[in-house]
């Protein structure tokens, strides 16, 4: 028998773990094995509508088994360390070793409040959340319901961040949000980005750079954070900027997972060098990395595990019958943006192409428009949940391809 | 898409002066782009970072974040504000030759 070993049961290492248990013989010649820290699957993209009151926490969460194959064995354990010279996985519980043929590396990126100092101290979860945690994204609601107005700052400490439209949704949401409840005129709006701007690629900046404008939203461009004044209730910027705040919505630094540190196989940011068209571990034969592990420059959302969990699988057969790889990735990325109000926009782009005005997925007829607002784009969105438990996850056919298509957009 | 001349080579840039192709890059460019960033001249420290940041675009297939600049060439943030002031990622990524730092839209 040879042994998969897949780390992380998040969008990437679940959608794997269905692909190949339903292409490989599991009672004969492969041996599958799921590994995760947490019992608890996310659905991540609904985060982001759990401080609005939209979502609550009963609606993203499902057991991470439930989503698995049957005849792979899944384990709950913290992993120790990846050897990847001994070709074996040490985990934390009962010491026990993982040995295996090959390894796929879906440990994804984590949240790291603490490397911005005064972002954990007394003002954390009184004046200062987060929404890319459930915990976060709950105490925000909260806080939210009673809040009777001032100053809100958006932060994103440094790129890349997970799922990079959400600040923006964020802000298009409370916008709407505040409206509903009769008090938008007494607050402020403010998104102080790392980035030269809200929108920094030509097509969109040119189609969507008035929105901020026309929701009166403040950007504070090129603001890199150095560190929070809580008593002050300030933000301070390296070269002196500062931005007050009377709550403060921060997305915290993504790194890659410890363990990859551990191991010593990631780069900077922890996250594992792979190799951008066909999603081998640029050092290793034998190990593949998929979702938001790697350092590809491609987006680290869920669209983009979905996609590279049909090019690994296409792939990792030719691989295991001795063919080469193929080149095939692309960095196709496919992601709504909520604009508030009922409506929404969608954006589908990859590694070359920035995301162009036109229909999805059907050329010409839509449903979706890509760069424009809609409230069919919105209802995508919110129907999106249920495709994401019952389609996308358990890795069944969905009517988008894995690389991106030009047809239907307008460039 | 527009060219010009720098340092006495001809290369291609986009609308906002940024090289497009960075194997057009020389040193001798750096220098040049520099002065028009505010930075007069480039000392060692500021080449180390240069350096450091063309590695991680070749590798990584994008212009580095200060974070990551910051721990893979082990300069503080701060020191890098002090090297090019104002916006170092934006400055560093156009000295180096490589393409604005951006978002997904």
């Amino acid at each position: 028998m040879k042994r998969i070993v897949i780390l992380g049961a998040g969008t990437a290492g679940t959608i794997v773990a269905n692909k190949l248990a339903k292409e490989l013989d599991l009672n004969h010649e492969w041996k599958i094995t799921v590994v995760d820290e947490s019992e608890e699957h996310y659905y991540q993209p609904g985060f982001l509508f759990i401080p609005f009151g939209i979502y609550s926490r009963a609606d993203v969460v499902r057991p991470r088994r439930d989503y698995l194959p049957r005849q792979v064995e899944f384990i709950l354990s913290e992993i120790d360390v990846i050897e990847p010279d001994q070709n074996r996985v040490k985990l934390k519980q009962d010491g026990r070793v993982l040995p295996y043929d090959f390894l796929v590396i879906a440990t994804g990126s984590r949240l790291a409040p603490d490397q911005t100092p005064g972002l954990l101290e007394h003002g954390w979860r009184r004046n200062i959340f987060d929404f890319y945690s459930v915990d976060g994204a709950c105490a925000l609601a909260r806080h939210l319901r009673h809040w009777q107005g001032g100053r809100l700052v958006v932060n994103v400490v440094d790129m890349p961040i997970k799922c990079p439209v959400a600040p923006l949704e964020f802000l298009f949401l409370a916008d709407w949000y505040f409206h509903e409840r009769g008090i938008r005129d007494r607050v402020e709006l403010v998104y102080a980005t790392p980035l030269p701007g809200a929108f920094t690629k030509p097509r969109a900046s040119q189609l969507l750079g008035s929105l901020l404008e026309e929701k009166n939203i403040r950007v504070v461009p090129e603001f890199l954070i150095m560190e929070v004044d809580p008593d002050a209730n300030k933000i301070r910027a390296y070269d002196e900027t500062e931005v007050e705040y009377d709550l403060l919505v921060t997305v915290p630094l993504n790194i890659g997972d410890p363990v990859i540190a551990r191991s010593g196989m990631g780069d900077e940011l922890n996250y594992v060098p792979t190799d951008k068209h066909t999603l081998k571990a640029t050092h290793y034969d034998n190990i593949f990395v998929l979702g938001d592990a790697t350092n590809l420059p491609s987006s680290k959302a869920g669209s983009v595990a979905h996609f590279q969990g049909d090019v690994f699988i296409e792939n990792f057969l030719r691989y295991v019958d001795g063919l080469p790889l193929l080149e095939s990735f692309d960095g196709h990325a496919n992601c709504y943006i909520e604009s508030g109000f009922g409506k929404g926009f969608l954006i589908d782009f990859n590694y070359d192409v920035e995301p162009l005005p036109g229909k999805f997925p059907l050329p010409g007829i839509g449903p979706f428009s890509l760069l424009q607002e809609s409230r069919v784009n919105h209802w995508g969105k919110m129907l999106f949940r249920w495709m994401y438990w019952n389609l996308l996850l358990k890795g069944k056919p969905l009517p988008i391809t894995a690389q991106m298509q030009m047809a239907g957009k307008w460039s | 898409m527009p060219t010009r001349e720098i340092a006495g080579k001809t290369v291609q840039v986009n609308e906002e002066g940024f090289l497009t192709n960075p194997n057009e890059w020389t040193r001798e460019i750096a220098v040049e782009l520099a002065k028009e960033e505010g930075v007069p001249e480039l000392t060692p420290a500021h080449w180390k970072v240069i350096e450091y940041a063309r590695q991680a675009a070749k590798n990584g297939g994008k212009s580095p974040t200060l974070r990551q600049i910051s721990v893979g060439a082990g300069v503080s943030t701060k020191d890098l504000f002090t090297l090019f002031p104002k916006g170092p990622a934006k400055k560093v990524a156009r000295i180096a030759g490589l393409g604005k730092p951006e978002g997904c839209v």
